[in-house]
Formats: structure tokens, C-alpha cells, sequence
């Protein structure tokens, strides 16, 4: 444990992916039990064209990725809902053509390198300060956000129209939800990579649903999940000389198994 | 339930309601009203616009002619849906491996919009635990929903659609693929609520034959309302004869 004190870079490493990956845990509760649960791979694929378009115009990649992953949650949503198209399709669409956009600005931008590659397969270690305290900050708003408005995200997600007729606004709720799916999966590619970040989303909430025998369980269990993953996924990296992303997410995997095998015993 | 006299004995009033799914005509000209202390059944064959109107009713759906009136204003400027309980149609909207515990499905509905004054976490509790009481579930509020008997989870639904004390309940075939003994009893608990609670109840059903004890008062629906009054008038009326051989006379006795 003594590099952990003393390297800047694992603390930092290390503070970053326990919040962010908290609250990947948090909104994946609400995203699995909404039949969701795909968003995630795919908003991060989007995600890949914001990172390419901030390295072509030289603007910090990651709030062009917060913007491109945002506006197109909404494209995703909004296609779902007017033009009758079901979720995976629309999320599909997205996903695909975020990519394509994504392969077609990083050869303009001559950037086919490390840079890119870092954000493909994540590399949490090698984050710097003033991201770490914009990952915390963030993935603190979500979180908060979440929490006030438990309720009426637990009542939408389980009985939308009882919801609605109760008096919740579901549509204005239901994009906030999407906003926070999309700043999440942003701040998840920081720390796993765009290609592992449904990972973080979707492993420790679908491990957490295996035992929880109520919503708040569901919800603690998850998160728990999320941080040792992190946790432990960090220090293995660090010793053995693993890629970080890699080994958080094999063992957050390993725990869903664990959580699995236990609940048919 | 604060029932002063100064209140108006309408709770709502539907008037001359019309609604079309595209081209399908669903409801046409509906109008009635509903009274404090109703036990309203609405019946009507499959697809006689029983739902849309309730629907309609709590603001889900907007009529494409007519005015729904809620307490004594319009539908659209009503917004205290707390006043309202709703416990929709079953089966439809249940995901049984939901990881809500009863006493969270209860919460759901009473901690979703905030209350002011703020009460403390042992006032909700007691609230909660209340609503719970009054539909004899509350040593299952720890049980997940999904474990749950049908009867048993339609109890719930009603606890939650109880606990901010509405005036008026409003239940889409509650009793669907539950045994006749239970019907029974679930029929025997929203008496109490009427009469002892003053909930004023409005039901859709098939089952002609249970309601007959407990209800009131009948609406009696196929695209246009075919009978609205008393229940006793219904049966000597023999108007849902005439509904079912399609007369579509529309008549109100009280």
C-alpha cells in the first residue's frame, strides 16, 4: 500500500475512479431497470467523436466529448420517441455513425496515436490533476442530482404511468436522465476507456440487482461493487503490472459471478 | 378527510368527452359526474373506451373534444394529483424482478413530490406504515413486490395510491387473474374505504356479478355512455341488454 501514499499519480488515479465509478454504479440501477442498459455502449461510442473532434480543433477532448455525448443522448431519446424507432435501433444508429465520424476526424487530425488510444482502452493512471477534480466534481452533481430526485426516478422507472398521473413531470425527468447517462459515460471513458465504459455502468448495478431485495439495496450494493473494483482493480494493476481498465473491469465481472453463484445457493 | 359541507358535492365532472385513436372513434359526447362518496362501477364490453375515459380523467390522455373538471377547475390548470389515487390496470406494468420492497413502492408515491412543511423520517414512516395498515399489508412491507401474490401486490398499489389521502380512487380491473375468495375480501376493504374513509371510488370491471354488492352507482360505457345512475335503477333497467344489443340511448336517473 506505501505507493499509494506516496505516488500522486495512483491517488489521483485512484480518487477519480472510485467516484466515477460510483456513479457509473448509480445511474446503472435506473438504466438496467429501464431496459436501458445498451445506452451506455453506445453513448460511449459517440463519445469517440467528441474526443476526435476536440484533438482536430485542439480543444480539450474531453468537453467536446461532454458535448457530442450529451446532445446525442438526446438524439437518441428524442429518435425513440417521434420517429417510432425502438431503443437499440436508435442507440445502434448512434453508435455506429459517432464512430464512423469519430474515424473520420481522427485521420484528419492526424491523430491515429497514443493520444486516441488512451482514450479507447483508458488510462486512468496517466490522469492529470485538473481532471481528476473535474471527473470528482462532476460525478459528485450526478450523484446529488440522483439523490434528489430518488423517488420519482424509483416511481418512473417502475410505474411510468402511475408515475405520470401522480403528477411527476416524466418528460423533463426523463431527460435530465439522460443528461447525467451521458456526463457519466463521458467521465467513465476517462477511467476505463471508451470501449470498456458500459462496463462500469452496467457490472456492479447488474451485480448489485442479483441480491438486493429492495431498491436502496440495490443502490448500495452497486456502488459498494463499484468501489472495490476500483479499489482492488487499481492495486492489482499497479503490482502486477496489468492495464488498469482491463483488471477493474475483469473483477468487477468476478464479483457479479461471485454475487450469482451465491444467490442460487 | 376533511369532507366541511362548504365543499361541493361534484368531485368531477365530465362533460361531453370525445376522444379518437386516428380515425377509431373510442369515446363520443361522454358526460357525468362523478359525486363525494361515490362507489362508481364503469362497465362495458372490451374496447368500449373504459380506460381512455379514465385516462382522459387523470390528465394522461387529452380529449380531442369536450372538458374534464377536477375539483371544480378545468383538467388542465388542476395540478394536486395528490388528491387523485390511481392504481392502473395490473399486469401491464409490473416488472416482477423489480428490487422494490413494499413499504418503497408505498414511498414511491408519497416522497416523490415534496411535501411542505417537511416531515421528519418517522412521520413518513407512520404514513406509510398507515396506508399499509388500511389495506392489511403491513406485516409484507419488507417483502419485495415481485414475491408477492397478485392480490397482495394490487393491496399495495392501493396503499400507494392511498397515502397522501385522496379524495377520489380510481382502479382499472383491480381484481384481474385474482381468486374469487380474495375478490371477495379485496371488495370488502374498498367498502371500509368508502364508507369509513370517505374515498370516493370509481372502478372499472368486467365482473358484473361481485360489484353488484358494493357499488353505488353504474356507468355503463360502449363508445358512448349507454346508462349512468344508481345501481338498483341499473338492474331494473336492464340497460346493459340494451348495451350489449347496441342501443346506445343514453339515459341519467339519480
Amino acid at each position: 500500500m506505501e505507493a499509494f501514499l506516496t505516488y500522486g499519480f495512483l491517488q489521483r488515479a485512484l480518487l477519480a475512479g472510485i467516484f466515477v465509478a460510483m456513479a457509473c454504479a448509480l445511474l446503472g440501477v435506473f438504466l438496467i431497470l429501464r431496459r436501458d442498459a445498451m445506452i451506455g455502449h453506445g453513448l460511449a461510442h459517440v463519445t469517440f467523436a467528441g474526443v476526435a473532434l476536440g484533438l482536430f480543433l485542439k480543444i480539450i477532448p474531453l468537453s467536446m466529448a461532454l458535448v457530442i455525448a450529451v446532445l446525442a443522448a438526446l438524439g437518441i431519446m428524442k429518435l425513440k420517441e417521434k420517429a417510432g424507432i425502438y431503443g437499440d435501433t436508435a442507440i445502434a444508429i448512434f453508435s455506429s455513425v459517432g464512430l464512423a465520424l469519430g474515424i473520420l476526424l481522427a485521420t484528419l487530425a492526424h491523430s491515429f496515436n497514443v493520444d486516441l488510444f488512451s482514450y479507447l482502452f483508458g488510462d486512468i493512471l496517466a490522469i492529470e490533476a485538473s481532471e481528476v477534480w473535474l471527473s470528482i466534481g462532476l460525478a459528485v452533481i450526478v450523484v446529488f442530482i440522483v439523490i434528489l430526485n430518488y423517488h420519482k426516478f424509483m416511481y418512473m422507472t417502475f410505474d411510468q404511468e402511475a408515475a405520470k398521473a401522480s403528477g411527476i413531470k416524466v418528460g423533463r425527468l426523463d431527460i435530465l436522465l439522460t443528461i447525467l447517462t451521458a456526463v457519466t459515460i463521458v467521465l467513465g471513458m476517462k477511467v476505463v476507456g471508451i470501449l470498456l465504459v458500459s462496463a462500469l455502468v452496467v457490472i456492479p448495478a447488474a451485480a448489485g440487482l442479483q441480491l438486493a431485495s429492495n431498491f436502496k439495496q440495490a443502490i448500495i450494493l452497486s456502488s459498494i461493487i463499484a468501489f472495490v473494483s476500483v479499489l482492488l482493480g487499481l492495486i492489482l494493476a499497479f503490482y502486477l503490472d496489468f492495464p488498469a481498465s482491463g483488471t477493474i473491469v475483469i473483477l468487477s465481472f468476478l464479483l457479479f459471478g461471485l454475487f450469482f453463484i451465491f444467490k442460487r445457493r | 378527510m376533511d369532507l366541511s359541507a362548504n365543499e361541493s358535492k361534484t368531485l368531477i365532472d365530465v362533460k361531453d368527452i370525445s376522444f379518437s385513436y386516428g380515425p377509431i372513434k373510442v369515446l363520443q359526447d361522454v358526460t357525468f359526474p362523478i359525486q363525494r362518496g361515490d362507489f362508481l362501477a364503469i362497465i362495458g364490453p372490451n374496447g368500449s373506451g373504459k380506460t381512455t375515459l379514465i385516462k382522459i380523467i387523470l390528465g394522461l390522455l387529452k380529449p380531442s373534444k369536450g372538458k374534464v373538471w377536477i375539483l371544480g377547475k378545468p383538467a388542465e390548470e388542476f395540478d394536486d394529483w395528490r388528491k387523485i389515487g390511481y392504481v392502473p390496470q395490473k399486469a401491464t406494468h409490473i416488472d416482477p424482478f423489480f428490487p422494490a420492497s413494499a413499504r418503497e413502492v408505498v414511498a414511491m408515491e408519497f416522497l416523490a413530490r415534496n411535501k411542505f412543511p417537511r416531515l421528519t423520517k418517522r412521520e413518513e414512516d407512520l404514513c406509510i406504515e398507515k396506508a399499509l395498515k388500511q389495506v392489511g399489508m403491513e406485516h409484507f412491507k419488507n417483502w419485495r413486490i415481485g414475491g408477492l401474490s397478485g392480490g397482495q401486490q394490487q393491496r399495495v398499489f392501493i396503499a400507494r395510491a392511498i397515502v397522501n389521502e385522496p379524495h377520489i380512487l380510481f382502479l382499472d380491473e383491480p381484481t384481474t387473474g385474482v381468486d374469487s375468495e380474495t375478490q371477495e375480501h379485496f371488495y370488502d376493504m374498498l367498502d371500509t374505504l368508502n364508507k369509513k374513509e370517505g374515498i370516493t371510488i370509481v372502478l372499472i370491471t368486467h365482473d358484473t356479478g361481485i360489484v353488484n354488492k358494493h357499488v353505488t352507482q353504474v356507468a355503463c360505457l360502449n363508445q358512448r355512455l349507454v346508462y349512468h345512475g344508481t345501481h338498483a335503477e341499473f338492474c331494473r333497467a336492464g340497460a346493459f341488454k340494451d348495451m350489449l344489443a347496441g342501443h346506445h340511448l343514453i339515459s341519467h336517473r339519480h
